[in-house]
């Protein structure tokens, strides 16, 4: 199955990841090969088999609803690689989205 | 010499005395700064590593016994970057991770210091676990310790290259791994090192970066068997922070490797006919007869079987491992931890924070993983890959009818040189073609050395256990380790 260039900038745009006409040529290829050696699947008849979600049959663990964790804003922020530049706002700092 | 040694030998000369852990961390810290040429640490921490020798001597000096009892005492490991570590930079070797100081400690790791370990660094991996060469690291190449026939470089395979280089290199006893569809049991297979993926859920994924979260587990790289069985008993257990990681007790592995007292007496070892793959170099065809020859002669019954969908392995893992994969890369934006590229708006932020932050593998499988996960194709890709899963996984349980244990070559050929299958994706992915349904079907499996190719380069041979049968792995695989009898180190022309 082939890729065409519109596809690839879909699929980029939902992945957020910016892609220049080089690499849109570099990746219709390449996701070309994959989506050709993927295509083996479609030999089988699977009308009748379960899809299987987890590697191991185990059942959900369940803990009480209650807050174990948290209360260390500078800690969370320590990796932040922009904070607001007043100390006091424990808030990550983003591009303005609103004009 | 010291880093040489097993953690088996190195713990019993810390008992005896002969050496202590201090003089143990500062032999693996010479041999790692004189191994640069391999570039299998990324980060080394000296410092912090003499200072735990110093402790761990001082609590042996303070009571011997309750040191004897933690099975690492003063012993120096290797951590693969994908595991996060308090303080010490953890990246998963991505650009996009860069800076990343975690302030929490993974479970993995958590254990083996609790135990007694010493960490001596870092150690480079494939991009997000992303590769079967260790050649899509943000850091570089990971060299081999062994080099082909004319001296050439050759890949220590991936993702956990570095790991199982520093392990065949003599830098670090031992070190953490992980495996999502190969990455424990390929470049352990290329180092002549021993390889242990446990079953899915044996251990926690809690600090681990994730990749494909229904695949991924937390293993070793180690010189033997036995030192495989130490480090499991370490790392194995319920945590209650990974929702999948399980309840079941955690036997004494090391102890259960010496219950087969050489003898494999009732033991069925299943032959699959699919892994008899074209082009099989014929070293390595021999090499998996030889190995049945040798399980037999300890009293094992070779039975053939027919795992008929392994062929589908692949392109099953191919949509299940991407499309998880970009789920779990989602979280990389630039806002919270790690790179972030400046732009106009938000998303122009998060679009060229994703762009040079990932490199050209880890976009593949994102875009592939968006691809197959997106509007109009769920069904035929995802669902579909999902149900052929399932039959992957029946085709084991089918054989398990037949046989207690499965033996399969654990890489399709030896280590190749550095940049040999760099521009082609499918045919890298051909090398996880033994692994990949052990992955799916979230069994355990152990790659052990055992031979080696016309070129004098290592070759192993795979043992596929039942789940959660970890113990009976490691004692049929001691008896194949010990058949085989491989012993040759690599020539450590890298301290020229």
């Amino acid at each position: 199955m082939s890729i065409d260039d519109m596809t690839v900038r879909h699929i980029a745009r939902l992945a957020r990841i910016q892609v220049d006409d080089v690499a849109v040529s570099a990746l219709a290829h390449d996701m070309s090969r994959i989506l050709d050696f993927i295509a083996e699947l479609n030999a089988l008849d699977t009308r009748d088999v379960l899809p299987m979600t987890g590697a191991i049959d185990i059942e959900l663990a369940m803990r009480e609803d209650v807050v174990t964790d948290g209360g260390y804003p500078d800690v969370i922020l320590g990796n932040a690689p922009m904070r607001l530049p007043s100390r006091d706002d424990d808030y990550f700092a983003v591009p303005k989205v609103i004009e | 010499m010291l880093t040489s040694l097993t953690i088996a030998e190195a713990r019993d000369g810390l008992i005896s005395k002969q050496f202590s852990a201090g003089e143990l961390t500062a032999a693996c810290l010479a041999e790692i700064e004189a191994a640069s040429a391999l570039n299998a640490f990324i980060v080394t921490t000296a410092d912090t590593a003499r200072a735990a020798a110093v402790s761990s001597d001082e609590r042996r000096g303070r009571d011997a016994g309750a040191a004897a009892a933690r099975a690492l005492e003063g012993i120096p490991l290797g951590v693969k970057d994908l595991f996060c570590t308090k303080g010490v930079s953890s990246t998963a070797c991505s650009h996009i991770l860069d800076g990343f100081v975690p302030d929490y400690e993974s479970h993995v790791t958590e254990r083996l210091w609790a135990n007694g370990a010493i960490m001596l660094g870092k150690l480079n991996m494939d991009e997000f676990a992303m590769g079967s060469s260790n050649e899509t690291s943000y850091h570089g190449v990971v060299r081999n310790p062994w080099r082909g026939a004319d001296g050439v470089d050759l890949v220590p395979g991936g993702s956990s290259g570095g790991s199982a280089a520093a392990v065949a290199g003599g830098l670090v006893l031992a070190a953490t791994a992980s495996d999502t569809g190969g990455s424990i049991r390929q470049p352990a297979s290329f180092t002549g090192t021993v390889g242990l993926k446990p079953t899915y859920g044996r251990c926690s994924r809690w600090g681990m970066i994730a990749f494909a979260s229904s695949l991924d587990q937390a293993g070793v790289i180690t010189r033997d068997v036995r030192d495989a069985a130490i480090m499991l008993g370490v790392i194995a257990g319920h945590d209650p922070r990974d929702s999948t990681s399980t309840t079941h007790a955690v036997p004494d592995y090391e102890a259960a490797i010496d219950d087969f007292a050489g003898s494999l007496k009732g033991i069925r070892i299943g032959i699959p006919r699919e892994y008899r793959v074209d082009n099989m170099p014929t070293d390595l065809e021999a090499l998996w007869e030889q190995g049945a020859v040798w399980l037999r002669a300890a009293g094992a019954e070779i039975v053939d079987i027919s795992l008929p969908h392994t062929r589908y392995a692949l392109p099953t893992y191919y949509i299940i491992a991407p499309a998880e994969a970009s789920s779990n890369l989602a979280r990389y934006d630039g806002v919270r931890y790690g790179l972030r590229a400046s732009g106009g708006d938000l998303i122009d932020a998060y679009e060229r924070t994703r762009s040079e932050g990932f490199g050209d593998e880890v976009h593949r499988r994102v875009m592939i993983g968006t691809y197959v996960l997106s509007a109009g194709y769920y069904d035929a890709y995802y669902l579909k890959a999902l149900k052929v899963r399932r039959l992957i996984a029946q085709d084991f349980e089918d054989a398990y009818q037949r046989c207690d244990f499965i033996l399969t070559p654990t890489t399709p050929s030896a280590a190749f040189p550095l940049g040999a299958q760099g521009d082609d994706p499918i045919a890298m992915y051909l090398n996880d073609i033994f692994t990949v349904p052990v992955n799916l079907a979230g069994l355990p499996a152990i790659s052990v050395p055992t031979g080696y190719d016309h070129n004098g380069l290592p070759l192993a041979l795979q043992l596929i256990g039942t789940a959660f049968d970890e113990a009976r792995l490691l004692g049929v695989a001691q008896i194949l380790e010990i058949a085989a009898g491989v012993c040759a180190r690599p020539t450590p022309w890298w301290k020229n």
